[in-house]
């Protein structure tokens, strides 16, 4: 093995050496173009939150609406991500393990949610929940049960938009480990509930982790769907990300940029918090 | 432990993968399915093992009929070409595993784990990630783990294709010498004709997913029952209407009766092998020769010499393609 690896070093590191020159050029247009796009941009959202010291973040966190409307993103998240774990992971065991007519369908379909405009599931959701006219609403209604305009709507529209970023973490991973190791579990006498808990789960336990991480940095971050779903009123039903829009659209600049910055603070150390941890056990995970 | 396989068919989509496989495997013996790439013996191997449904026929382990009982419930052990180890178990809990899932007390665990270990010699590598073991050290512990849960027939799928040669005849070697020891009833498919002739008790050779022949290595060599199975089996030439064994042909340097006449036209020397074409009516007869021989006859290029097929030589009708085709390349 030792040997094999040498041998496949070899003509990598020649290869280092006589593309240099275009492989700097490469990075540094890859670097300003994240640096402008991305990093920048980002960076003065956090200095303009922090333009006057800590007041504006102070006003905003002992604001209670502000506060609310925190702690109901975090909830919708989280009910919104474990949701989307669940379903996603099973979704993509049916879409690599099993043949079934209709299959290439549901995978379009999936990717679905990735194409379409937040804003149109949002309305696509009030045509079929909305308490008055909604296609399925008003019986939920009679039932004591508000979808729309209330948390349940933001719940069901964040789990809408996030729904593919499991499963398309979760897909090319399953397809690369094969089945074989399920099969020689099957073999030796494990049903498919241990085989599942002990073989596949702990196999696509990185991919898992990664999708979580991008569903609730999705999920917090989601504007257009809610907006048309929740009714925005203050105090109830009104998200973090409304919080933003109302208090930018306002000209009060500085709450828009605290809340901002704590949205973006949030997803940054998701994604941070993943790639510390990751590289240290992904040698285990390799073949 | 005998398997009775009975009337089992099998197709994927239009390709007939298996078509009306009957065969009985014995208790305790090392039985080996041969055959070319895509003969369909992999495909009966997954069948025995519950991997695969047969669209027809029955699978019966020890006297039971298993076709429609589960991989779990089978009682198998089945070990992959690509090992299939569990990556992210160490050596000793990939061996384990069967009997965790089985609920054994740690102790019995620990016991029956270390006893494999040492059988596979890897009782130094238990704490081990696969990922830091090579090849031959993954199949040997594939083989340990399969073992752990005391199958009633053990399975092997191509278990040296993807190692090297030097370290599959010497798994090769090892695997006889295992059975030996622990003597359960086992089946391995394989591709290579040496290898089954060295190991197996008895070989089935899987063609076009049917079976051409069921014997022991010596059986096979010495009456192949048709000219496919002497072809897979090793080198072959033509002879007149028949196929024979290149180095069971005698060279004449004079007339002898019932000798086919020729020329030599062609002399390769291989190591302490002499090959010698013969150029014969309208065929070319390879025949092989030790370097002694070949001094002894004292003929070269241009000679005319005689070719008779030895005494008592297995010889098969020719069915097929032209002369000296695919002689020097069995299977």
């Amino acid at each position: 093995m030792a040997e094999a690896a040498t041998v496949a070093r070899r003509p990598r590191r020649r290869g280092r050496a006589r593309r240099a020159p275009s492989r700097y050029v490469l990075r540094a247009i890859v670097a300003a173009y994240l640096l402008l796009l991305v990093a920048w941009p980002v960076s003065l959202v956090a200095k303009n939150a922090f333009a006057d010291g800590l007041t504006d973040l102070r006003a905003i966190l002992e604001d209670p609406d502000v506060m609310h409307a925190l702690g109901l993103t975090v909830r919708v998240a989280v009910v919104a991500v474990v949701v989307n774990t669940v379903f996603g992971v099973g979704m993509s065991i049916l879409l690599v393990r099993y043949e079934f007519p209709g299959k290439r369908l549901l995978s379009a379909l999936v990717d679905l949610p990735l194409s379409v405009s937040p804003i149109v599931v949002g309305l696509a959701l009030v045509l079929v929940y909305g308490g008055r006219d909604g296609w399925f609403g008003p019986a939920l209604e009679d039932a004591g049960f508000q979808v729309i305009f209330a948390t349940p709507g933001i719940v069901l529209a964040t789990v809408f938009v996030a729904l593919p970023l499991v499963i398309r973490e979760v897909v090319p991973v399953l397809e690369e480990v094969g089945v074989e190791q399920e099969q020689a579990a099957h073999s030796l006498g494990a049903g498919a509930l241990a085989t599942f808990r002990r073989i596949t789960l702990p196999t696509i336990r990185w991919a898992v982790v990664y999708g979580v991480v991008l569903s609730l940095a999705r999920s917090l971050g989601e504007f257009g769907a809610v907006k048309v779903v929740s009714g925005n009123v203050l105090g109830q039903t009104r998200t973090a990300t409304l919080v933003v829009e109302e208090k930018y659209l306002n000209f009060d600049k500085g709450g828009a940029y605290a809340t901002a910055f704590l949205l973006a603070l949030v997803s940054v150390a998701c994604i941070t918090v993943v790639s510390i941890i990751r590289p240290r056990t992904s040698e285990e995970t390799t073949p | 432990m005998s398997i009775e396989i009975t009337g089992i068919g099998k197709r994927f989509g239009d390709f007939v993968a298996l078509d009306d496989v009957s065969v009985r495997i014995p208790t305790g013996q090392l039985t080996a399915l041969l055959g070319p790439s895509g003969g369909g013996k992999s495909t009966l191997l997954r069948i025995i093992a519950g991997l695969e449904h047969a669209d027809e026929g029955t699978v019966e382990i020890d006297g039971v009929d298993a076709t429609h009982v589960r991989p779990q419930r089978r009682d198998v052990g089945f070990v992959f070409q690509h090992y299939a180890a569990f990556k992210h178990l160490s050596v000793y809990r990939n061996v384990a595993f069967g009997l965790e899932i089985r609920k054994r007390s740690k102790a019995e665990v620990r016991e029956r784990v270390t006893e494999l270990l040492e059988l596979v010699h890897l009782e130094q590598f238990a704490d081990r990630l696969p990922s830091q073991l090579s090849g031959g050290q993954r199949q040997r512990m594939a083989l340990a783990r399969a073992l752990a849960v005391e199958p009633k027939v053990l399975l092997l799928d191509e278990p040296f294709g993807a190692l090297d040669a030097k370290v599959r005849r010497e798994l090769r070697d090892w695997l006889r010498r295992l059975h030996d020891e622990v003597r359960v009833t086992t089946v391995f498919v394989t591709h290579d004709q040496e290898e089954a002739l060295e190991v197996a008790d008895e070989i089935v050779v899987i063609n076009d997913g049917r079976i051409e022949q069921v014997g022991t290595p010596d059986d096979l060599y010495d009456r192949p029952a048709n000219d496919f199975v002497m072809r897979f089996l090793g080198p072959v030439t033509r002879l007149g209407p028949d196929l024979v064994r290149p180095h069971d042909l005698e060279l004449h340097p004079g007339e002898v009766d019932g000798a086919v006449a020729g020329e030599v036209s062609r002399v390769v020397r291989v190591g302490f092998e002499v090959r010698v074409e013969v150029t014969a009516a309208d065929q070319v007869v390879l025949v092989t020769l030790t370097r002694t021989q070949f001094l002894a006859l004292g003929v070269d290029v241009g000679s005319p010499v005689w070719v008779s097929p030895a005494a008592g030589a297995p010889t098969v009708a020719a069915v097929g393609p032209a002369p000296g085709d695919r002689s020097l390349v069995p299977g």
